[in-house]
């Protein structure tokens, strides 16, 4: 089969890759561009570790056809942080112990980001419901989703003193 | 300028929080290298066969194929893990000689120019196999007749001439005969997988010095440089191991099994190979903790004093020991349980089965003793007509009291744990078990 080029965004860069048919936004993510904050945990959608968002939207990169986002903007976790300050919700991870090994955080953190963008007040059980489909085999679920919370409250005092 | 120890009793941030929250935490198959090549691995289809032959002419052909390696390219090819602390003998195979013990059992390495181009080879290998019975039971393993899964002629691992690893302790049958009651259980478990959620990996890296650079998330780094440069037979010093990033393992990467074809494989090839876990050989091949099957036998006193327990344990090692005998031997220290208990028998067997190796896993054969014999307690505490926790607080071994395998009790904690464990349930304890101390030389004191 004839390989195509595939243009879209990561974050603010504009990029153009030479692909196979069928090859996932989470391999070009990880071999062709170097976004290794990309995880692969299962490769086949169990487990939540290759989340990225494409136009805001989490999706699971291991499970999408790269062709899918020709045109559209994919953020990964390396978007997510100022170069000399941490995003809200990446200080809450580490002010909650929200971690040991870390292989799932960014996943963690992505889907995070995409519930809190879409709903800036969440309740514990939706926070829980928008983590559902994101493993963690070390810390449990309980720091992640205070983190979550507290990121929350922290997100909505900053844009009441910017109001 | 002298370094600021001073940190009980505050938070400290983790050295590695700012890299795992941000993703520029390296883990091992975030590594690329230019040239890089991939191995997968051929596995029995079945769970115990002789392999009559193994065709490679197929896979030799797929586009991207680099080469095969078998067992005759493997310098030291059966190996035991344990090997580097005296255990014996030597009965793993690399890659499978003449009969595979498990579904699983690696037989070819494939080395190719992608992933993709692996896998096609590795489905093009055309396997003759002689199927034979298989055993799955740890008690049929051992009955005359079952089929013999070691080379050596039966299924157990032989502590010091003994199928079992064995603690005498008093005289159990003099006191079962004199007991008032006689609690019996047998207590059943699965294999349990660790299923880290970054997959056992590795990337072996020839460098100009000649030595070779082996990225890895193993648990153990000096464990599977050593075990690597002995299956290897190459001097430690050609092997440079970088590791200490590891994406969950909970004792499921101290085994050594993705280096030493890695780095076998870079040695042949000249070139970076990686040999990385895919999520169904995490689930299906990787070690889990053992299966075990747990019989428990105690005499008790009226007044819920155990006087007697006979402990009879099989861990189910799967094709290979790994790590079992070891956790077989922590087992059998500690299977009568943290309790004061005169007379105690314990035969703890490490069995070979058909079934995928079992290896480490937090607890390390303890876990599965506590479970064992904490349903024991409820149980006589139910026979005599206690309440759970009298029971415990009547029998806990305290300070100086001798431990069936000969260890004096020094550090006991397990009266102040249930007194912690009491309050924090909201269950009120006698006067005289709120009173108790591990130490009874401190007890009633002041």
């Amino acid at each position: 089969m004839v390989s195509s080029i595939v243009s879209f965004q990561v974050g603010d860069r504009e990029v153009e890759v030479l692909v196979a048919p069928m090859t996932t936004l989470q391999t070009v993510l990880r071999y062709q561009l170097g976004y290794t904050a990309v995880k692969e945990g299962c490769r086949q959608g169990g487990c939540g570790s290759c989340a990225v968002l494409v136009d805001g939207e989490p999706v699971l990169s291991c499970l999408l056809p790269v062709e899918d986002v020709a045109g559209r903007r994919v953020t990964t976790l390396e978007a997510l942080a100022e170069p000399d300050a941490l995003h809200p919700i990446q200080q809450a991870f580490i002010d909650h112990l929200a971690f040991q090994c870390g292989y799932c955080t960014p996943g963690m953190v992505m889907v995070s980001k995409a519930l809190l963008d879409r709903d800036p007040d969440p309740s514990r059980a939706e926070i829980l419901d928008a983590l559902a489909g994101n493993v963690c085999r070390c810390t449990g679920y309980a720091p992640i989703a205070e983190a979550v919370a507290d990121a929350a409250r922290v997100l909505a005092s900053r844009g009441a003193q910017s109001r | 300028m002298t370094a600021d120890l001073h940190v009980v009793g505050r938070s400290v941030p983790r050295s590695d929080g700012v890299g795992h929250v941000t993703g520029r935490t390296l883990f091992t198959t975030d590594r690329s290298f230019p040239g890089m090549l991939h191995l997968k691995v051929v596995r029995s289809p079945v769970h115990h066969a002789l392999v009559r032959g193994i065709d490679l002419s197929e896979a030799e052909r797929v586009p991207g194929f680099v080469r095969a390696l078998t067992h005759v390219d493997v310098p030291h090819n059966v190996y035991t893990i344990l090997g580097l602390i005296g255990v014996e003998p030597e009965e793993e195979f690399v890659l499978a000689e003449d009969r595979v013990r498990y579904k699983g059992e690696p037989i070819v390495a494939i080395v190719a120019e992608t992933e993709a181009a692996a896998l096609e080879a590795v489905a093009c290998v055309r396997l003759d196999l002689e199927e034979l019975p298989a055993v799955f039971d740890v008690e049929e393993a051992l009955r005359p007749g079952a089929p013999i899964v070691t080379h050596w002629g039966n299924n157990t691992f032989m502590y010091e001439g003994h199928p079992c690893r064995r603690v005498r302790f008093g005289d159990v049958e003099a006191a079962f005969a004199r007991a008032d009651h006689i609690v019996e259980g047998v207590y059943n478990t699965k294999p349990i997988e660790h299923a880290p959620t970054e997959t056992t990996a590795c990337i072996a890296v020839p460098e100009a010095n000649g030595r070779y650079a082996v990225y890895t998330n193993t648990q153990a780094l000096y464990f599977s440089l050593d075990n690597t440069a002995i299956i290897l037979q190459v001097p430690g010093s050609r092997l440079h191991f970088i590791g200490g990033t590891v994406g969950g393992a909970f004792g499921g990467k101290v085994d050594v099994i993705v280096e030493p074809l890695a780095t076998l494989a870079a040695m042949k090839t000249g070139r970076p190979v990686k040999y990385a876990f895919a999520r169904w050989e995490e689930m299906q091949v990787s070690s889990t903790r053992s299966a075990w099957r747990i019989y428990v036998k105690d005499g008790v006193m009226r007044d819920g004093r155990i006087v007697a327990r006979k402990v009879t344990s099989y861990a189910d090692s799967g094709a290979y020991s790994r790590q079992t005998p070891y956790a077989l031997t922590k087992h059998a220290a500690n299977a009568a349980g943290p309790y004061a208990i005169p007379n105690v028998s314990i035969d703890a067997y490490c069995v070979y089965t058909n079934h995928v190796p079992s290896s480490a896993m937090r607890g390390f054969g303890i876990t599965m003793a506590s479970f064992a014999i904490e349903v024991q307690m409820d149980r006589i505490a139910e026979a005599v007509g206690l309440d759970p926790w009298s029971v415990r607080f009547l029998n806990a071994y305290r300070n100086g009291d001798m431990k069936p395998h000969r260890k004096r009790a020094e550090d006991a904690t397990l009266i102040e744990t249930m007194q912690a464990a009491a309050a924090f349930v909201g269950h009120e304890l006698t006067p005289e078990q709120a009173a108790m101390t591990s130490d009874p030389r401190r007890e009633g004191g002041e």
